[in-house]
């Protein structure tokens, strides 16, 4: 049957339109299966040498499977001067980060609102032309150090608090809902404050769920901060101090190698600068890996926030 | 009368107190924004800081005299604004990437491999760049990944020096931030897609439009619009590479061509103490930039009628 379909003219076109079909379908999941690879090939790169027996990764033979696995390398990386510092250091900027721009940006958006206030437009455009420019980094460097802020851990909180474009979020945000809320908890009484905390707060949730998550990330990756305002290593953030070991792996390794608790290590679980480079890689990108899934559902928000910014 | 006199009375009251409430935030945004302008006059001293400001020799427009009369300073500039737009212009000009990554994949049926794609792709994109530097360490350092299999199959002798030369740069620069940023930056196209009015489909279908007409006739043209206005800010950003890639990235056998504005002007300034010239030359930076994002949106204006910022 087939057979004679081909002959007619029309039922070829058919077939011939069918195999262009076929071939765009095999052309198109291979190049996307491709690209996923390329993406995802690092990251698995990275975990398998860290699980696999040091030898053998430090030679590049850990290629697609794990050989040799123990996870002596975390328990040696975390005993690594630094490490658990700079680990405290970015957990403590990320989280309190978050929560004073999500509070931040909640409030102003909100404020920003009330028609009542004082010259509202003006407040409102001076922090929203922010956005648009910036002193530069020496200034910005010397103003820093003017404020008392270089080598203070409050350097990666306090400037990033207020945020324009987190504003602008809320704001709209926050006009879409209806006002006769406000309006009623007024009339019953409570005050700003109030219909901040027990109205706008909660009906906020996934505008501030999208900036949360957006900013915890940006803080836990920031990396230009620590490098030009801060110079004492106990300020450091597990960013930085990734960046210093990769650019003396070499002295880590005979650092650890001397320690105590790998002195009786063999082979296989003996630290090298690759080992240490790649396990402590892992150690800051495994939080990104965790929390992936859940602000995968913020994207689309999410990449306004990005483009703006960026 | 008398009532609604004190009516207003208080509202007006009510607007000094929501102000007073947000006064401290914008205290923060004029301190850390508007304050920090104040230090373009750096740029007409001889800064130390040890000395501070008061201190410093005012010496006018030496530094920009310097920047642009000194025939080696001049060199210097030149080479890193020739490294500037090469590499804002190879983004520029792969800019429809994201777009063409987002039209195929939407024409992939299995929602399953689609989803794995969009997850597996976007996720360089929330890791650092101290941390995709560190993932290049490993797969192309001269004992990484790539050269150990490279010699394994007698390939080469002799491992490649993929980071530490100057080969090629600006490509390899170009590479890693797509690595990095084309899964991510297809995704508000895909939600554009996603907002497409299935019935035009249909009604293309109906009239025999094949799958590259309609990947052509209706997919495209919808997401024009959002392509122009990034093309726009991008443009509007020539000269703002950002300095964190450049920075991790450099070493001595790159530095070359690798040293763009933002990144010289750290290790012009920060690196290497000259904080007055290095404030002037981002002091021009800076004005360049506004002054385009200001051209970029009129012309956006005129073209499209819609304003960008």
């Amino acid at each position: 049957m087939s057979h004679s379909q081909m002959k007619s003219p029309k039922a070829s076109r058919i077939y011939d339109h069918s195999m262009k079909d076929r071939l765009f379908k095999i052309f198109n999941y291979t190049v996307f299966t491709i690209l996923t690879l390329i993406c995802a090939y690092p990251f698995y790169y990275l975990i398998i040498n860290t699980i696999s027996a040091n030898n053998l990764s430090a030679g590049g033979s850990i290629n697609f499977l794990p050989r040799g696995i123990h996870f002596q390398n975390y328990i040696d990386v975390f005993n690594l001067s630094g490490l658990s510092t700079a680990a405290m250091i970015s957990v403590a900027r990320t989280v309190i980060g978050a929560i004073c721009t999500v509070l931040a940006s909640a409030f102003l958006g909100f404020m920003f609102t009330q028609q009542k206030m004082w010259k509202r437009q003006f407040w409102y455009r001076l922090v929203v032309a922010t956005m648009y420019f910036n002193a530069g980094l020496i200034p910005m460097f010397i103003t820093m150090k003017n404020l008392q802020l270089t080598n203070s851990f409050w350097v990666y909180i306090i400037p990033a608090i207020v945020q324009p474009f987190n504003i602008i979020l809320v704001k709209t945000y926050v006009e879409s809902i209806p006002t006769s809320l406000q309006e009623a908890a007024e009339i019953d009484g409570a005050g700003i404050l109030k219909v901040f905390y027990k109205i706008i707060l909660p009906a906020c949730k996934p505008i501030l769920a999208t900036i949360a998550i957006f900013s915890a990330v940006g803080q836990w990756n920031s990396f230009q901060d620590t490098l030009i305002y801060v110079s004492k290593q106990k300020l450091w953030s597990l960013q930085y101090l990734l960046y210093s070991y990769l650019n003396q792996a070499e002295s880590l390794a005979t650092l650890v190698k001397n320690s105590g608790s790998a002195a009786m290590a063999n082979a296989a679980t003996q630290q090298t600068a690759t080992s240490i480079r790649m396990t402590v890689s892992v150690v800051v990108v495994l939080p990104i890996l965790c929390v992936y899934p859940i602000f995968q559902r913020y994207f689309v928000k999410g990449i306004m926030i990005g483009s703006v910014k960026g | 009368m008398q009532q609604t006199k004190s009516i207003s009375r208080t509202r007006r009251k009510q607007g000094y107190k929501y102000f007073l409430m947000i006064l401290p935030f914008l205290i923060l945004s004029f301190l850390f924004s508007y304050f920090p302008l104040h230090g373009w006059i750096y740029s007409f001293f001889d800064y130390k800081p040890a000395l501070g400001l008061s201190g410093s020799e005012f010496v006018g427009l030496k530094w920009f005299k310097i920047l642009f009369g000194n025939s080696t300073q001049m060199r210097e500039l030149l080479r890193v604004l020739r490294n500037t737009f090469a590499v804002s212009l190879l983004s520029i000009g792969t800019s429809f990437f994201p777009l063409l990554f987002a039209i195929f994949l939407n024409e992939i049926k299995s929602k399953k491999f689609k989803r794995l794609v969009q997850t597996l792709t976007t996720l360089p994109n929330f890791i650092s760049w101290v941390l995709v530097y560190s993932i290049a360490f490993s797969l192309f350092s001269t004992t990484g990944m790539v050269n150990s299999l490279l010699q394994n199959l007698d390939i080469t002798d002799t491992a490649i020096r993929f980071l530490d030369s100057n080969n090629l740069t600006w490509l390899k620069m170009l590479l890693w931030s797509t690595w990095k940023g084309l899964g991510w930056g297809s995704i508000m196209y895909l939600a554009a897609i996603a907002g497409v009015d299935q019935s035009l489909y249909e009604a293309a279908r109906v009239d025999g439009a094949n799958r590259f007409k309609l990947m052509r006739h209706i997919t495209l043209p919808a997401l024009l619009p959002t392509y122009f206005v990034l093309l726009m800010l991008s443009v509007a950003n020539i000269l703002n590479n950002g300095m964190e890639q450049y920075y991790v990235f450099q070493n001595a056998f790159n530095k070359e061509s690798i040293e763009v504005l933002d990144l010289y002007v750290y290790n012009t300034g920060i690196t290497g103490a000259g904080y007055s010239i290095a404030t002037a030359l981002s002091m021009l930076k800076s004005l360049v930039s506004v002054s385009l994002l200001f051209c970029v949106n009129f012309l956006s204006k005129k073209l499209r009628g819609e304003s960008i910022i």
